[in-house]
């Protein structure tokens, strides 16, 4: 090979720049060994911009090295730019070195990190080979998996920069390490039994029951016993601690329904692998191939036959369940242990029979428990005892959920986030259309599901899900997103987007942070905004309809909107409200979101069927005095609200008088449609629809209240039939508009697309119109989505005024 | 402004009824301004209000008493005696004389009670419509003792927060009246002139102990937690269970979706006093007549972004905002 090669005259020397997700990838160790393979001498190191590297060697080992980048970079890298610069060859270099990190000011940072992954095989393979040094070691990654973003504190990713820093190699990790050859060559986190951080059991008040001493199988034997006697363990994970008990004891379920003060809400739960979810849910390929992803979201699956009401206190009322596969090798272990320590690391790949409930411990509504003070004092009366470790979390990350919907529209599978978070963040969106060169602007999102967005030239960094921004730690931690996605990003926004709404935090803090930086503020209709997320994502450049369905948000006439078609010019720029669903009153405001029979009476007294609502809604003491109320219109803002017409149908058709946690109502109501077989035919006259596009749902608000439910297939077929109707009604609505307005494409936005028999009637019927039909793949339809589609709008506010 | 068979009402007649109503020495000298003496070591406070009611009767009050009580509030929250008033009405014309004359004997009632005369003042009529029956102004003077500090800026973390009362009687009181809503048992507003409760306290504790006092009336004990709470550049931490709220004021807010928190109250104090006087400046509260239902609902805490949170009956916790108007919906 050398004598073809290597004549002298023919060797050039590059230097080369990378950037993209690059760091904490294992792209270093990578380039040394394609270095070496190709006989190139040079060196590289990661920097606040990337990486960095310079080769030299022959011209034909340079192209066959361009092309490896190309072709087969580090799996979990992700290349954004790569830049050459021809150099003068340094005639006496040998060699190839990986050099050390060069710490950059921030403001050059142009650099990310890739999101936390679940264990590789080659880990998992360690993990559970008796023998192996990292036998049932709790802390195990390697540069091809591992967390990332919820252990770093700043760029560049080395370990003095993460959760690490306190934890000096053992030689035998730092051999690996250093070891160019090794999978674990720079990996940062790298950690052994000897010398990583270690697990322990503590009691509810923080006394240590199992110290770490006592060694990782002491601790989960302990924890394992616990948790067969059905007591709730809280666990720490990735992005915070976990409330964890057996998922098929009643006891430990019923106790964490009333501790936490949810009744209803769906449980997360987990399981080892592909196979032993099919025990419970019906898994296609696509769902378990997403359920088996290295991001390791929940995902939402329709359970077997049977299981759902063999287990109700899982997900009261629904026949859909949220299950994981694990994310962490802790989740393994216990896995591992409950499964009684099998030898043959095969054992992860058979059926395992263990359902781990698994719920985010964040007590209140407030930001998940990272760390252990928190724990003992938030956590101490909802657990039986606490498994802790000493691996500090330094960014929360929720849970990412995903609901698997079929295809889209261009044939793929169609997977959309109910929440965005572990796994995905901090990978940016793709802003297609918009200048590499954009200014930086930051928006702040809305106030349920918070997230905040921050852009850097065309790609839009969305924090992971914050919650919901009524505590003051939850607004903490919103004040904190920004911040680290901005030390992250090292860019200074020109512009700061929120919401209109004037009370929420979140429109304050914008305001707040646009004056400390003397930039201007971008206020932006909720509405516009779900519809310019969707948008930005497919870049779409010229005029669109936009079809927002969800629950309430402020419009720019000071009236609060929720069932909107929009014409938006762009992505991001001016927007029309073309019109909207007919409005009901929402008697006692917010109250009536919570109490979805408010909404059944509402539509009951439109009808001028007022009279009803005492003996229709008898089990509620204010049944009586409501009509009054709406008689009056005492606080009753008329709202036209597509989540709200959904409570009312819940409330008429499914008898859900309260939402026990947010969409309780519609989702109910969206199982009970589901349970009816075959297709549902609308409702005849549900709808009318005028020469100027104006839609009127009488005929579906009276086939509400005269819907017969005496028996569950009469329920199921009314529920049913309610969607059919709906998507029957906003399809010809959006083909109405659609035919005037001359424009051929529209985006569908708002939290109501996750809804399965809607999304799955309207989209195909959509099609059939000859419509392009756009959805929301990247961000949450719903308010998690908002910050990214308030950016695009300042984007192009921004982009308007240069 | 029509008197018996049609005939318009004069000015002068309408000017014969206050003298009479309000009839004092200072108003019986018949000039354009009162003279009023200042005891020496005393300073002059001065405080104006003006009043705008929809109904101007409701249960337990009417525009008449209501804007005697809220300028000698405005004083007593100072810390002054409250010695003097100046009445200014602005009548639509049209309006009813008997209505009138029953304001007008309403707030000589509440002045007289409250042992602060109306001293001086005017009355204009503008034509219908373009008026809403009528609007009062008062402004108050009194005397505040050399040395005294009470105001909004001085609460300190650790810090107690008491309330009088019962919140939010005020504002179902007016609203039940406005929409000729019926509810069990009937609310009656809270309307009544604070500063003989204010002179107990401040008599019961340490100059200086007492750090802030305000009646919680427009935007209710949110809005007014949350002026201090910027004010004094801290945070608060009040407790749901702690609040003092009537059932049937509870019910009302139930039923309407309302905030009890937000609604408007007439005759409540916020009172924020040193931890160390914190039982004693309770236990005199609730000795006084105006005070029997006072509770301790929270305390001053250190916080940068001067947050008024509030911990649930649930366990949870809640920032209390202020906020830009009416509540306006949010749930998404
Ligand atoms: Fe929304
Ligand atoms: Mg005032
Ligand atoms: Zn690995
Ligand atoms: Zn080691």
């Amino acid at each position: 090979m050398n004598a073809v090669l290597t004549p002298a005259a023919a060797l050039q020397r590059l230097r080369l720049r990378v950037e993209g997700a690059v760091q904490g990838v294992g792209f270093r160790p990578w380039v040394a060994q394609q270095a070496r393979l190709l006989a190139l001498s040079g060196w590289v190191r990661n920097d606040g911009q990337g990486l960095e590297a310079e080769l030299q060697g022959p011209t034909e080992a340079l192209a066959a090295f361009a092309q490896a980048l190309q072709l087969s970079p580090p799996p979990l890298a992700r290349v954004q730019r790569v830049q050459r610069t021809p150099l003068a060859v340094q005639p006496d270099e040998a060699g190839f070195v990986i050099q050390p990190s060069r710490a950059t000011a921030p403001q050059a940072l142009t650099t990310t990190l890739p999101p936390d992954t679940a264990p590789c095989n080659a880990c998992l393979d360690e993990l559970f080979s008796p023998g192996d040094r990292r036998w049932r070691h709790p802390f195990i990654n390697c540069t091809q998996c591992g967390p990332r973003f919820t252990l770093t504190a700043r760029l560049p990713y080395d370990r003095p920069n993460t959760a690490l820093a306190n934890f000096p190699m053992c030689p035998a990790c730092a051999a690996e390490y250093a070891d160019p050859q090794d999978r674990r060559h720079h990996a940062q986190p790298v950690a052994c039994p000897r010398c990583g951080p270690r697990i322990a059991l503590w009691a509810p008040d923080g006394a240590v029951l199992i110290a770490p001493e006592a060694g990782t199988d002491a601790v989960l034997a302990e924890a394992a016993q616990r948790l067969r006697a059905g007591q709730v363990l809280a666990v720490k994970g990735v992005g915070g601690y976990h409330l964890v008990a057996d998922a098929t004891q009643a006891a430990p379920l019923q106790r964490l329904r009333a501790a936490k003060q949810r009744a209803s809400k769906p449980f997360a739960l987990l399981v080892a692998n592909t196979a032993s979810a099919r025990r419970w849910v019906q898994l296609g390929d696509d769902s378990a191939t997403l359920l088996a992803s290295p991001a390791r979201p929940i995902v939402l699956l329709p359970c077997q036959p049977g299981v759902a009401a063999a287990h109700p206190a899982i997900a009261p009322g629904l026949d859909e369940w949220g299950l994981m596969q694990p994310s962490n090798p802790l989740h393994w272990l216990l896995l591992h242990e409950l499964a009684g320590r099998p030898a043959d690391p095969a054992w992860r790949h058979t059926e395992q029979p263990m359902l781990l409930l698994m719920t985010s411990a964040n007590p209140g509504g407030e930001p998940l428990v990272v760390d252990e003070a928190e724990a003992v004092i938030k956590l101490g009366g909802l657990a039986d005892a606490l498994l802790v470790h000493d691996r500090a979390i330094l960014a929360r990350a929720d849970d990412s959920v995903r609901r698997p919907l079929g295809r889209d529209a261009q044939g793929r599978p169609f997977f959309p986030f109910i929440r965005r978070a572990r796994g995905q963040v901090p990978e940016p969106i793709a802003l297609p259309g918009v200048p590499a060169d954009a200014p930086p602007v930051l928006a702040t999102g809305g106030y349920l599901k918070a997230t905040v967005c921050l852009t850097r030239g065309n790609e839009a960094f969305v924090s992971p899900h914050l919650g919901d921004l009524g505590s003051a730690a939850s607004r903490q931690g919103l004040m904190e997103a920004v911040t680290r996605l901005q030390d992250f990003l090292g860019v200074r926004p020109q512009a700061v987007a929120h919401d209109l709404h004037p009370d929420f935090f979140s429109t304050a803090h914008a305001q707040a942070l646009a004056e400390a930086w003397q930039v201007p503020t971008v206020p932006v209709q909720h509405h516009h905004a779900h519809a310019a997320a969707v948008l930005a994502e497919h870049g779409h450049g010229g005029p669109a309809l936009a079809l927002v369905l969800d629950g309430v948000g402020l419009g720019s006439d000071g009236q609060p909107w929720g069932g909107e078609l929009l014409r938006c010019e762009g992505t991001g720029t001016g927007f029309a409200r073309l019109a909207h669903l007919p409005a009901l009153p929402l008697p006692g405001g917010d109250r009536a979101a919570r109490e979805p029979w408010r909404l059944g009476a509402a539509l009951l007294h439109s009808l001028g069927r007022g009279g009803e609502i005492a003996q229709r809604f008898a089990a509620e003491p204010l049944a009586g005095s409501l009509g009054t109320v709406l008689d009056r219109r005492l606080n009753c803002p008329a709202t036209a609200s597509a989540g709200r017409l959904f409570d009312a149908a819940a409330a008429l058709l499914a008898g859900v008088h309260h939402n026990g946690h947010e969409a309780e109502a519609a989702m109910r109501l969206e199982a009970l449609a589901l349970r009816h077989p075959g297709p549902a035919t609308p409702w005849a006259d549900a709808f009318t629809l005028d020469a100027h596009g104006v839609l009127d749902l009488r005929g579906l608000w009276t086939a509400l209240a005269d819907s017969r439910i005496d028996a569950p297939a009469a329920q199921a077929e009314a529920a049913a039939r309610f969607h059919a109707s709906l998507a029957a009604a906003l399809v010809a609505w959006v083909a109405h508009h659609a035919r005037a307005q001359h424009v051929d494409t529209v985006a569908l936005g708002g939290g109501c697309w996750i809804n399965r028999p809607l999304r799955q009637a309207a989209v195909p019927a959509l099609q059939a119109r000859g419509l392009t039909v756009l959805e929301a793949t990247q961000a949450p339809c719903g308010d998690g989505g908002l910050s990214l589609g308030q950016a695009a709008v300042a984007l192009a506010f921004l982009n308007r005024s240069r | 402004m029509n008197h018996g068979a049609g005939g318009r009402a004069s000015l002068q007649l309408i000017e014969e009824l206050f003298a009479r109503v309000f009839d004092n020495p200072a108003l019986r000298e018949g000039n354009d301004g009162a003279v009023l003496d200042v005891p020496p070591g005393h300073r002059l406070v001065m405080a104006t209000d003006g009043h705008v009611i929809s109904p101007l009767f409701f249960p337990g009050g009417d525009i008449g008493c209501l804007s005697v009580h809220g300028t000698v509030n405005d004083m007593a929250m100072m810390g002054a005696t409250p010695t003097a008033l100046s009445a200014s009405f602005i009548l639509e014309e049209g309006f009813p004389l008997a209505d009138l004359k029953r304001i007008v004997e309403s707030m000589a009632a509440a002045a007289r009670e409250a042992g602060v005369p109306i001293v001086t003042g005017d009355t204009k009529v503008v034509e219908q419509g373009h008026g809403d029956g009528v609007f009062i102004s008062t402004t108050g003077l009194g005397l505040l003792p050399a040395g005294r500090n009470i105001g909004g800026a001085n609460a300190r973390p650790g810090d107690v927060v008491l309330v009088s009362g019962t919140l939010g009687d005020h504002g179902v009181a007016v609203l039940s009246q406005r929409e000729s809503l019926a509810f069990d048992s009937e609310v009656v507003s809270d309307t009544a002139a604070l500063h003989t409760l204010v002179a107990a306290l401040l008599a019961a504790v340490p100059e200086g102990a007492v750090r802030t006092l305000r009646d919680p009336t427009r935007g209710g004990l949110a809005t007014t937690l949350n002026e201090i709470a910027r004010q004094s550049g801290v945070g608060m931490m009040l407790d749901e269970a702690l609040l003092p709220i009537l059932p049937q004021v509870d019910a009302a807010c139930e039923l309407l979706g309302l905030d009890v928190l937000y609604l408007a109250n007439e005759g409540k104090l916020i009172a924020i006093v040193a931890p160390e006087v914190a039982d004693a400046a309770l236990a005199t509260l609730r000795a006084h007549p105006l005070g029997a239902k006072a509770a301790r609902i929270g305390t001053v805490q250190q916080d940068p972004h001067h947050f008024v949170q509030m911990r649930t009956r649930f366990g949870g916790q809640r920032v209390v905002d202020w906020l830009s108007g009416e509540p306006l919906p949010r749930i998404c």
